[in-house]
């Protein structure tokens, strides 16, 4: 079991700064999730907004380059063919972690755009742009220079255009927050239920094919139902963003109409894992990548479809809108569909690029469960304070901080469960940077 | 189905909603002069939204519920605290900071960034929201 392509190796720096990334992301997130306790927690050094600043990016951060070292471990097999410039692709990691940490250490001297997730300053983007567009040239030459094109790669690449399209409305600041507002969200909401989701679809396609051996012309009808629903749905979905910020009321409509189903993408993903899995004609001998990949499926299903369909018509949002509800299904969404996705490519990856057999399998699928339920429970707790907050401000009409001193026991759980959550991770990364070499060497030959 | 027809109905369904997406975002556009009152939007009150960036207040509060969750909503706050209470607020914050459990940190704030804060805030308080919040606690 080892890569096929010397240049898939590329991929390797790609995966160890998602992880150190992946990192600062937690350790951030235990500050801010402790800041709801103990408010006077480095503060002023680092107050709240800061800490959520970085908690956030860093995830974007660490997701890109988790997405770009994905790429460049699969497009030479899907190609068939090597990636076109080794060298461009050393430049453009450097260039984005350089950016990337730049960007994050400016937060703490208080450099920032301080428009929300858009927070990189001009210059930033500008760079994130570059290196974008330099690996998006790297992929499209890769594929012209491959000896077969095929249906992942392609709706690979279609992710990549749209992710570095969309990026550009983050340049638009016009004074009116509405229309601020109005086009933000086409960046945010169409990465990440748009264009994400096809970068998504694709690793999940790649990952199953690679681990259940099934016939690649049935994996690949599946991809395009799977990011056929994901456009049909989400593009008219940006809709439930829309309907308290200043936009008409027909967005109320549109919006609640389409968002509705866009639960079906995700569910489409889950049935194509288990049935895929189900009828695999070979047991990998990686079953924590495997676990990951169906993992991938079922907490984004849960996590964006359920817990996005629970709150996404007007009807509900009118209370929901702002509350801790919010933030309870962004915190499932981004973990099962796109933390788990890169884990899930990671762990497939990189003991191939080491040359070497799957490591610490049970260390890894004990990291799976505790990562996974811990979430589950992060989100249940976000959801207990979100209830309450809903009956008591929305509904009873107390004030902000009254209803604030009656979430503590859910922010208090939430903190619990993000110490567990922490273990799982550590777990994890020790399989990922200490592999049990005099196990797994003997697959190598 | 086939692959083909897969791809095929991908294409298709694509086109067909980004078309609507960008018919309803015209629509949208026709609406704003309506809803928005951008002729309200003077020099003062997009300075205003330059201090409410500089600041990044977007990630503890929210603005027409949209932010962090850590600091009230303030879309509405000129409904709900009137005008002296923010200005006051704001001073307090520019001096010394804000807050006795969570806190506002002390801001580098000058009178003419207060002043259009509180224009920003008015003419925030004026967009037609579809009636959200649903009280004025926000």
């Amino acid at each position: 079991m080892k890569y096929q392509y010397e240049s898939q190796r590329v991929a390797y720096p790609f995966f160890i700064a998602a992880m150190l990334l992946f990192v600062g992301q937690i350790v951030f997130g235990l500050i801010v999730g402790a800041q709801y306790l103990w408010p006077d927690l480095l503060f002023p050094a680092v107050p709240f907004n800061i800490a959520r600043m970085i908690h956030i990016n860093l995830l974007v951060v660490w997701l890109i380059f988790g997405f770009m070292g994905s790429a460049y471990y699969l497009l030479p097999e899907e190609v068939e063919g090597e990636v076109y410039s080794v060298k461009l692709a050393l430049v453009q990691f450097w260039l984005f972690l350089v950016g990337g940490a730049t960007a994050i250490a400016g937060y703490l001297f208080r450099w920032h755009d301080g428009r929300e997730f858009l927070e990189q300053p001009f210059m930033i983007k500008v760079a994130i742009v570059i290196v974008v567009l330099m690996f998006i040239f790297n992929m499209i030459m890769t594929m012209i220079k491959g000896r077969r094109r095929t249906s992942i790669s392609i709706v690979l690449l279609i992710g990549f255009l749209g992710l570095a399209v969309f990026y550009l409305f983050a340049f638009y600041k016009p004074a009116n927050m509405t229309v601020d507002k109005f086009y933000w969200w086409w960046v945010v909401h169409l990465w990440v239920e748009g264009v994400w989701e096809l970068i998504m679809a694709a690793f999940l396609s790649f990952l199953l094919l690679k681990l259940t051996g099934i016939d690649r012309e049935v994996a690949e009808k599946w991809l395009y139902v799977i990011v056929g629903l994901t456009f049909f749905t989400g593009i008219i979905g940006t809709g439930h963003h829309y309907y308290w910020i200043g936009t008409p009321a027909f967005w109320q409509t549109w919006g609640a109409w389409f968002s509705a189903i866009e639960v079906a993408p995700f569910a489409a993903m889950v049935a194509f894992s288990f049935k895929m899995v189900g009828k695999r004609a070979r047991n990998h001998p990686n079953r924590a990548a495997a676990l990951w990949t169906v993992g991938a499926a079922v907490l984004s299903f849960l996590g964006a479809g359920v817990w996005g369909f629970m709150h996404t018509l007007p009807q509900i949002n009118y209370y929901t809108h702002g509350t801790q509800i919010t933030a309870s299904h962004g915190h499932l969404a981004f973990f099962g569909a796109y933390a788990v996705i890169v884990l899930a490519m990671a762990s497939y990856a990189v003991p191939n690029i080491r040359k070497i057999g799957p490591t610490h399998q049970k260390a890894e699928i004990f990291a799976f469960w505790t990562m996974a339920v811990s979430m589950a429970l992060i989100t249940l707790s976000l959801t207990g304070a979100g209830i309450v907050q809903v009956y008591l401000q929305r509904i009873l009409g107390m004030s902000y901080m009254d209803t604030q001193s009656h979430m503590t026991l859910f922010y208090g759980l939430r903190l619990i469960f993000g110490v567990t959550f922490t273990v799982g991770l550590v777990v994890y990364l020790y399989d990922f940077f200490f592999p049990n070499r005099a196990g797994a060497a003997l697959i190598e030959d | 189905m086939t692959k083909a027809s897969a791809r095929n109905m991908f294409i298709g369904s694509t086109i067909v909603v980004s078309a609507i997406l960008l018919a309803l975002t015209y629509m949208s556009h026709l609406s704003y002069p309506e809803r928005t009152h951008p002729e309200n939007i003077t020099a003062r009150v997009a300075y205003g939204k330059e201090v409410w960036e500089r600041h990044a207040c977007i990630d503890c509060h929210t603005l027409l519920g949209e932010g962090a969750y850590y600091a009230p909503e303030l879309g509405n706050v000129m409904t709900r605290r009137g005008e002296g209470y923010v200005r006051t607020v704001l001073e307090t914050t520019a001096r010394e900071g804000w807050g006795t459990t969570r806190k506002m940190p002390k801001f580098d704030l000058s009178g003419e960034d207060i002043e259009s804060l509180v224009e920003f805030f008015k003419w925030m308080g004026k967009i037609d929201t579809n009636n959200w919040p649903p009280n004025k606690e926000g």
